[in-house]
């Protein structure tokens, strides 16, 4: 019985198996790949409990609150707070709280210590921005109140921690207070705030926390101007900068008076320039000051001189202090020195004693050392002990103790830019083959292995022992090229400057690389990696190269700031050649051009519009000349609404002759009405996308011919105020407006208006279609509009006749400057979800249908077939359309549950998709980046070009040898029948 | 009589009100309908002879919007000119569109009756233009982006291959994407094909020959409301849905399919019964005397 409702199961699978796409239980893991980050580390709270449970707390730049196994470093729970939700601060609280306070000090949340759950949230409501501190008081005693003090929007709120009720509140906004500092000592009652008036005047308060009601108030002028760093050096004692940021300022406000003291920085450090900083470190009677050259320790003695402790010229990080014993306090410093990691751990007290001294050394490619926090445990001999969580450059974090490292996370990676993949390098003969004789016995356990498993004959041990050897199939990692195409390098660029291969058979970093010129330098202050793109794909005749790829920057955030080029290794990892600073860089495009060397020309634009050419070689130059004259590109100035076309008029002579460089000519501009129209989206079609043809058949044996052209631009605009939040306007005053541009000529092929309907818009371009994602605010619900366009110009080439004699335009080269003949369809659908992503299969040579990937706000991936997508659906399709595949018309888009490409995982701060196709046309790569890492690749209409990867070879020989052997046996047996027959 | 007059003053009444709503665009009441405005969004002409500068009438547009703009807008008439330029040289005024600019009672203009009149060639631009077609350059036209206060924000360039528009005369193919009095962008072309690669052709005359159109936004086809089924299945729920009736196999099939392989495989071992067995079979009840009778007979064969 049970075998026949699983045949019927099966059965109904099938059925629906042509349109969903799905995976069973047991194929999870084994062609995709899921890997959890959490981001730059801010801010991190270490929690030992005695109970063996030895965590750490962290806060992100990626807005993520994580606690950390201290052992392994793997998580133990974790919270993905919204993109505009950051973290300002955490601590814990009594103990099995972690409390956090974000979204600009508005947020407060406890979250429970062991598995991470919401306890409580709190909204707090201030005035003005302001400085946003936390401050969880060490109290011990459980018959306090146990009150948080939380200060945000230039109000102090004391909270109970222990339902997040507010249970005061004290506005120091409304005086006009810029608060520096909130603390609470700790064997005082009183809650102290400082803070300055008008940069002038220096206030302190006595606050209550039982009630909140002011105790004490001082005021002091100071005529100097004060600016906005302090540090707290000691209960009493503040140091301050004045406006000038060259005098340092003492204040000790002990029991209700408020003395000064000044220092020059220059009598304590002789040979300074440029601006000085405080460091927030918190290190007892000690504050660190940072100059552009170096980091200087100060002291401030019982006498309130300050004197100079150390001065550091190379990399250090410091953390805050720590209290070891009721008398003891420590802190570490970490110093750089080269390729070598020095952690110090030194009383407050005595600089030239050290608990710690150890020295680690660490790759290059970390960078520098930017954060350090430490911990102390008891040794087994009763002495102190420390860790330290080290933060590099590359965000990378580690975990240090007894001068090892003990575990590193490689976060960087939870903030990818931009992917692009590269091809492994090609099998040498005689690898395969030696392999294969070392496994042979292996080889043929796992065969018969998998064949109990196929005839159900296996124990759950040999279950488990299958489910291993497929995760963990060598074949996939290999370190070659497969004969699908599903083994590449993924080469990931990250925000912290850092670039990743990561192999795609199961996600490991084949290498990782701090590329040099993306970091801070002279001539290069900010540096940020924009793109990264195949530059050198070795093919045909230069096959014995590495192929290498090209990443694209800029030295500042804003559009003018110089660019910078790096080349860099795909297979080892070094980088090549770099350019920095070089022209503004505001668009990249890839020509389908290359040198004998199989370099890809690249034209730059700069902020200009001039156009470079890249690699800049005599060759490259010699290449590009016969075809400039066909070279078009186009700018968008988004503020302004205006779209321009550019062609090349020549070299460039601005400063100096420069042959590698195109002067902009200017030949079309569409101005879009600045008070009814702002852009809100762009798509294009992917450069390398694959038509297997133009022509789409339709049901009545009809042809219509796909209008396929690179240079169409698919643009979104909305009225301004439609561009905001939703809700943000009325349906009659919100409107959408699309538009497909040629960028060739500027023509305007399709306008198109969606009344009430308002951004965020996310669209997808691919072959002769565009689908986009907006709001409708009438219907109060998401829709999907698809926009296809047919070529009408080649519609009249559907007689046979014709086509025999020869009298069609079909292989006549297609100019753009043509009057247009096209239609659009379109139709539009209501779609459940919002989205974060959208995107579509790719496949290597376009045959195979398309699905739509979508990125849902729950960090999931959907497919989602274009069939569902199609203008052509029709109430009741006749029976020629239904053959054709054209589903019945329905008002909203399926999401059926099995299509979700990420079955149960989450890729936490889901930002983009791309797909790669393998060399197997059925077949799909799709690489999903957020916080976390997703890969999986996709068959969208099943694998109908090779057998499943758990096919069983032996089955398949066994079954074929036993009807051979049966065979024999049954012809001998008829043959003795036969002689018994005639005998008788 | 007067029944008569109110009859009419109400049918006048009912036109202008069909044809109001179906202008009603921004206003406050949406209509659900899809509006098809092919009518007015292209208003299309054919220009000829750019020499003598004379337009021939568009297409007249369809009487009820006459009557309608009778009734609810002001009219007014806007010029704006068309600029050329060849190669890179600088612009220069080459033509002029002129329209009937309608203010609506409630707003929005729109410009309707697109006229154009193109200048004659000089002999100046007709030199210039065969060194354009010398070099396959292009030739270069501007508008204002806003017809009420040229040049706007910034003006609308098109550029086309001068060896695109040479036939018998020089054609040219204007599409004027409007949006109010703004203009958006303008196609502009060869009102055919250029094939590529583009040859060397003289004009036979050296004018223009101009096709131009005005084109406002297409609206969104709406997402289909399938409220009817809705409606139907809250009034079905009153009554019990029946289910179709169904035939006597939909219904007893899997019933009847054991019953008939019973009976085929009985069926089937009565047929392969040995014929001794079947003689047996037979024989039981006549079992005393057929022994009786075949005894002897057996003994005989021996």
């Amino acid at each position: 019985m049970a075998i026949r409702t699983s045949v019927l199961f099966v059965l109904l699978f099938l059925s629906s198996a042509n349109l969903a796409f799905s995976l069973y239980e047991d194929q999870v893991g084994l062609m995709d790949w899921h890997q959890k980050y959490i981001g730059k580390v801010k801010q991190a709270v270490f929690h030992t409990q005695k109970a063996g449970r030895k965590r750490v707390v962290v806060s992100t730049e990626q807005n993520v609150i994580a606690s950390l196994d201290l052992r392994h470093g793997d998580i133990y729970w974790r919270h993905v707070l919204g993109a505009d939700d950051a973290i300002d601060a955490i601590d814990i609280a009594l103990g099995k709280y972690v409390i956090t306070l974000s979204s600009g000090g508005s947020i407060l949340r406890a979250w429970n210590l062991p598995d991470g759950q919401l306890v409580w949230e709190s909204v707090l409501k201030g005035s003005n921005p302001s400085k946003t501190m936390l401050i969880v008081p060490m109290s011990f005693r459980v018959d306090k109140e146990n009150l948080i003090f939380a200060f945000a929007e230039g109000c102090l709120h004391a909270v109970s921690s222990i339902d997040g009720e507010i249970i005061w509140r004290k506005d120091f906004a409304a005086e006009s207070l810029e608060v520096q500092q909130v603390f609470q000592a700790p064997g005082e009652a009183t809650v102290r705030v400082l803070g300055y008036l008008e940069s002038s005047q220096f206030h302190t308060y006595e606050i209550n926390p039982r009630k909140g009601d002011e105790m004490k108030h001082v005021i002091v002028d100071f005529p100097g101007g004060l600016s906005g760093d302090t540090v707290l050096v000691s209960d009493d004692v503040l140091v301050a900068l004045d406006a000038t940021r060259l005098v340092l300022l003492t204040i000790f406000f002990q029991d209700g008076e408020i003395n000064f003291q000044k220092t020059q920085i220059s009598s304590l450090v002789d040979d300074f320039h440029g601006l000085v900083e405080i460091l927030p470190s918190k290190l007892a009677d000690m504050f660190a000051l940072k100059t552009n050259e170096f980091l200087v320790l100060a002291r401030v003695t019982d006498g309130g001189k300050v004197e100079l402790v150390e001065k550091i010229k190379e990399a250090a990080a410091l953390s805050d202090a720590i209290s070891l014993s009721d008398s003891q306090q420590a802190f570490a410093l970490v110093r750089h020195e080269n390729e070598k990691l020095r952690i110090f751990a030194k009383p407050v007290h005595d600089w030239n004693m050290d608990l710690l001294k150890e020295t680690i050394k660490i790759d290059n490619h970390r960078g520098l050392v930017q954060k350090v926090f430490i911990n102390n445990y008891l040794r087994t001999d009763r002495s102190h002990g420390f860790r330290a969580l080290i933060v590099m450059e590359d965000h990378s974090l580690l975990l240090i103790q007894q001068g090892e490292i003990v575990w590193c996370r490689e976060d960087g990676l939870a903030s990818v830019i931009d992917v692009t993949t590269s091809e492994l390098p090609v099998e040498k003969d005689g690898v395969s083959v030696s392999k294969v004789e070392q496994n042979l016995f292996e080889w043929l356990k796992g065969h018969i292995l998998k064949l109990k498993g196929t005839l159900m004959l296996a124990s759950p041990e040999d279950v488990a022992a299958i489910q291993k050897m497929r995760l963990k199939s060598s074949e996939k990692s290999k370190m070659t090229r497969d004969h699908n195409g599903f083994r590449k390098l993924l080469i990931v660029l990250t925000g912290s400057g850092k670039v990743f291969a990561l192999h795609t058979g199961d996600g490991r970093i084949v290498w990782s690389l701090l590329v040099q010129s993306l970091r801070k330098s002279e001539n290069c202050d900010y540096p940020t990696g924009l793109r990264i793109y195949p530059w050198q794909v070795p093919h045909h005749h230069a096959m014995d190269e590495n192929p290498s790829v090209l990443i694209v920057g800029r030295c500042g955030p804003s559009d003018d700031a110089p660019g910078l080029l790096s080349f860099i290794d795909a297979y080892t990892g070094e980088e090549l050649n770099s350019l920095v600073p070089i022209h503004s860089i505001v668009q990249v495009i890839p020509l389908p051009l290359t040198d004998s060397t199989e370099q890809r020309l690249h034209l730059l634009v700069d902020a200009n519009q001039r156009a470079h050419l890249y690699p800049r070689s005599p060759e490259a130059l010699s290449i590009l000349r016969p075809e400039i004259s066909n070279i078009y590109w186009y700018s968008v100035e988004a503020d302004n609404g205006i779209i321009r076309g550019h062609a090349s008029k020549g070299s460039c002579s601005h400063d100096a002759e420069d042959e590698y460089c195109f002067e902009p000519k200017h030949l079309w501009s569409v101005v879009l009405p600045a008070e009814s129209e702002k852009i809100v989206a762009t798509g294009t079609r992917k450069i390398n996308e694959v038509v297997h043809t133009q022509a789409k058949l339709i049901a009545d044996q009809d042809v219509m011919y796909k209008y396929v052209s690179r240079n169409l631009l698919f643009l979104a605009t909305t009225a301004p105020k439609g561009s905001g939040e939703i809700g943000s306007a009325t349906p009659e005053e919100s409107l959408l407006v699309v538009y497909l541009i040629d960028t060739i000529t500027g023509r305007i092929l399709h306008r198109m208006t969606h009344q009430g309907s308002q951004a965020p818009v996310h669209a997808v371009f691919s072959e002769n279609w565009v689908v986009y994602h907006y709001f409708n605010l009438r219907a109060h619900r998401y829709e999907m509009t698809v926009v296809e366009i047919y070529d009408q110009s080649r519609a009249d080439n559907k007689d046979v006749l014709k086509l025999v004699v020869g009298k069609h335009n079909l292989t006549s080269p297609v100019s753009l400057y043509s009057r247009p003949e096209v239609i659009a369809k379109s139709q539009s659908y209501f779609f459940t979800h919002s989205l974060k992503a959208i995107t579509v299969t790719s496949t290597a040579k376009g045959i195979t249908s398309k699905q739509l990937l979508i990125g849902t706000i729950g960090d999931q991936v959907l497919a989602l077939d274009k069939r569902y997508l199609d203008p052509r659906r029709t109430v009741n399709p006749t029976q020629a359309e239904k053959e054709e595949g054209i589903i019945p018309l329905t008002d909203s888009l399926p999401i059926i549950p099995q299509s979700y490409v990420t079955h149960a995982l989450k890729v936490e701060g889901l930002r983009g998709i791309v797909t790669v196709p393998a060399k197997l046309e059925s077949t799909t790569l799709v690489f999903t980046y957020g916080v976390d890492l997703f890969f999986t690749r996709l068959a969208p209409s099943r694998t109908y070009d090779s057998l499943t990867e758990d096919f069983s070879y032996a089955l398949l020989l066994i079954t074929i040898a036993a009807l051979i052997v049966a065979i024999f046996v049954t012809w001998i047996w008829s043959e003795r029948k036969d002689l018994q027959e005639k005998w008788r | 009589m007067a029944g008569e007059k109110v009859w009419w003053i109400l049918t006048v009444m009912a036109v202008l009100l069909a044809t109001a709503s179906h202008h009603h665009r921004a206003g406050a009441f949406q209509s659900d309908e899809l509006l098809i405005e092919q009518d007015d969004d292209l208003v299309g002409a054919i220009g000829g002879g750019g020499g003598g500068g004379v337009g021939v009438d568009p297409v007249s547009p369809p009487r009820s919007r006459k009557r309608y703009s009778e009734a609810a807008e002001s009219d007014s008439k806007v010029q704006f000119t068309l600029e050329h330029a060849f190669g890179d040289s600088d612009f220069s005024p080459a033509g002029t569109f002129s329209a009937r600019l309608k203010t609506w009672s409630h707003g929005p203009q729109t410009l309707t009756k697109l006229r154009f009149s193109r200048n004659a060639l000089t002999e100046v631009d007709k030199e210039k233009f065969e060194k354009l077609l010398q070099e396959d350059d292009f030739y270069r036209i501007r508008l204002p982006s806003n017809v009420l206060s040229p040049p706007g924000r910034d003006y609308i360039v098109a550029s086309i291959k001068a060896r695109c528009l040479p036939r018998d005369s020089l054609d040219e193919h204007f599409v004027i994407h409007m949006d109010g009095v703004n203009i958006l962008s303008v196609n502009y072309g060869p009102p055919g094909a250029c094939p590529y690669p583009r040859q060397l052709k003289l004009p036979a005359k050296w004018s223009f020959k101009s096709h131009y159109y005005l084109k406002s936004t297409d609206l969104a086809p709406r997402t289909p409301v399938f409220t009817e089924e809705i409606t139907l299945g809250e009034n079905g729920e009153a009554e019990v849905v029946k289910p179709p009736e169904r035939s006597f196999w939909a219904k007893y099939w899997m019933y009847a399919i054991p019953l008939g392989l019973v009976v085929m495989n009985a069926v089937t071992q009565a047929m392969n019964m040995p014929p001794e067995e079947q003689a047996g079979g037979q024989a039981a009840s006549q079992q005393g005397a057929a022994a009786a009778q075949r005894g002897p007979t057996a003994v005989r064969r021996r």
